[in-house]
């Protein structure tokens, strides 16, 4: 019927690669899922496989002994925390590399600033702001560690939200001019309202990267009090290895306010996430 | 002239903020520690200048000669498997109408979840009492008899699997948003002149997504030089150094050993090859070469 048969064979041979590169992925997620579920006797007999008996009180014992509720908490305060210091701060400096007339030479030169800062490996100043938060007795504390992820993240949310501003029309904010408003007013009434996808994008990316951070989280906070939920489950993965059902339990727990974010703003995510490191 | 002035002054009220938390956490800090690699401070106490006793320590430093080396293995890994699967995978996608974007979500999605979580998924299935050997045992493959984590000549590649696992699908991301950039009447073209589809993504493809080719070459070079999370997570660096890599080896001086000096000079060189390596791509788009 179909005069060239590869025409035919092509598509499905297409859905057989993707079937199996989807399944690299998929599964290994999914026998996390299954451990989680299933009571601690079965692992043995049942490795990989659907649990033959699901028991979701291994969510309520995790969430116990991991004591999940201060965690969660200590997780939230640092999103939170940072987002409010970053995302604000950025698109001010957004704002004003964007809508302000402050020069080509000034944009040029912050720019170069943040990107510089952006491909400075973390390990070189690592150590000395360690020294430097001991002194200001800042570190083992929220404050500290939002101040620092609230400069990591500014040079990609300035990038990403300024990129947004400048497609703003100038006549807008010089009629505002016209009618009094100064610059802050501009900020707030104008930009803000006009760009608020570019602030959830940001937020959601910004949100996410506070939420899986290790290395400085591992660094900067040692009192189990106030660790974040990214190295608890380090140590309480190490502390009950041979309980998988635990592990994969609060495993998925960490994993599951993401994901629910993710599966909203999936969109938002994958252009934040890609465009943020190719504007530098 | 004074109107222009004030317009400059708000651009800094507005500016500055952010980029004084920016300079405290991120510009200080490395300046800092670029002058503490020329001498020998372990945290406290006094300071002491050494010249460049510290470097001349690293190159005869075994650990850091094999952290070095392992960061080149990483590296090449990297720009090779990664790449040629996320290549392919979005020439594919790209030629696929159906579930196109379920595929999308599957293949980004391990880059959202924690590095915590990708750790904990791959340490179960290496495990060789519950994780794929129970599986591939029964086909007659011992392959996974031993964790590939645990052993010396596999650990390295082993976690560079899983943080590539992780990361693959950031990368047809990128290239799918460049290759739908691509004019479609070029492949039309292609077609009457009957090419075949690795024609089509050789003369056409390929040529049409080298900048974001070439951006991503660059992205995995600056990358994988601070790669950390999971060396740390998942071997800490061993058995026997055998997956040792530089970031790894310096917070083990910097926070075990309170070498501020010596940890700062392995920064410092982290530093110097990561402004080598923008400095050539820099250099290279400045002069306008053909990417």
């Amino acid at each position: 019927m179909i005069a060239n048969p590869r025409l035919r064979k092509l598509p499905i041979a297409n859905h057989v690669i993707l079937t199996i590169l989807a399944l690299s992925i998929v599964l290994p997620i999914a026998i996390l899922f299954f451990n989680s579920i299933k009571p601690r006797a079965e692992i043995g007999l049942n490795p990989l496989g659907f649990p033959n008996e699901i028991r979701f009180e291994n969510y309520y014992d995790a969430f116990v002994k991991a004591n999940y509720a201060d965690v969660f908490l200590n997780s939230f305060i640092l999103v939170a925390g940072t987002l409010l210091v970053c995302i604000p701060l950025s698109g001010l400096a957004a704002f004003s590399l964007a809508i302000l007339k402050s020069g080509k030479k000034l944009t040029a030169t912050v720019g170069l600033y943040l990107l510089v800062g952006l491909s400075i490996p973390a390990q070189l100043y690592i150590l000395p702001l360690f020294i430097l938060w001991k002194f200001l007795h800042l570190n083992n504390s929220f404050i500290g560690l939002i101040i620092i992820y609230s400069a990591l993240n500014a040079p990609f949310a300035v990038f990403l939200i300024r990129s947004y501003m400048v497609q703003l029309p100038a006549e807008l904010f010089e009629a505002a001019r016209v009618e009094g408003a100064n610059n802050f007013q501009l900020f707030l009434k104008i930009a803000v309202p006009l760009s608020w996808p570019v602030f959830l994008t940001s937020s959601l990316v910004v949100g996410l990267a506070v939420w899986n951070e290790f290395l400085f989280a591992v660094t900067f906070i040692y009192d189990d009090s106030i660790k974040p939920i990214s190295t608890i489950l380090f140590s309480f993965s190490d502390r009950y290895k041979n309980d998988y059902t635990l592990v994969s339990a609060s495993a998925v727990m960490m994993a599951l306010p993401m994901v629910i974010l993710f599966i909203l703003f999936q969109r938002n995510f994958i252009v934040g996430l890609t465009s943020g490191s190719m504007k530098s | 002239m004074k109107n222009i002035y004030s317009e400059k002054l708000v651009s800094w009220y507005f500016l500055s903020p952010i980029l004084f938390i920016h300079f405290f956490v991120i510009a200080l800090p490395s300046i800092l520690s670029l002058a503490l690699c020329f001498t020998d401070w372990n945290g406290f106490g006094k300071i002491q200048f050494i010249g460049f006793q510290n470097f001349t320590e690293l190159f005869d430093d075994r650990v850091f000669k094999i952290a070095v080396w392992h960061n080149f293995i990483w590296t090449i890994f990297f720009l090779t498997v990664p790449i040629a699967i996320a290549l392919l995978g979005a020439f594919i996608l790209t030629g696929v109408k159906r579930f196109q974007l379920v595929y999308r979500f599957i293949f980004f999605f391990p880059y959202i979840l924690a590095s915590v979580v990708n750790c904990l998924i791959w340490k179960y299935l290496f495990h060789p009492k519950h994780g794929l050997h129970t599986f591939f045992e029964d086909l007659g493959i011992n392959f996974f008899q031993n964790s590939l984590l645990t052993q010396k000549e596999t650990s390295l590649l082993a976690v560079g699997f899983v943080d590539a696992w992780h990361f693959w699908g950031f990368l047809v991301v990128i290239y799918i948003t460049a290759m739908y950039q691509v004019d479609d009447t070029l492949y039309e073209a292609a077609e009457i002149e009957g090419a075949s589809k690795w024609q089509k993504f050789r003369y056409v493809t390929f040529p049409s997504i080298r900048p974001m080719f070439v951006f991503s070459i660059l992205i995995i070079m600056i990358w994988s030089v601070p790669a950390f999370d999971y060396v740390y997570i998942l071997t800490g660096g061993g058995p026997a150094y055998s997956s040792e890599v530089l970031a790894n080896y310096l917070h083990f001086q910097a926070f075990r050993n309170m070498n501020v000096g010596y940890a700062s000079a392995i920064g410092a060189l982290m530093f110097i090859y990561v402004f080598i390596i923008t400095g050539i791509f820099g250099l290279l788009r400045r002069l306008e070469w053909e990417f």
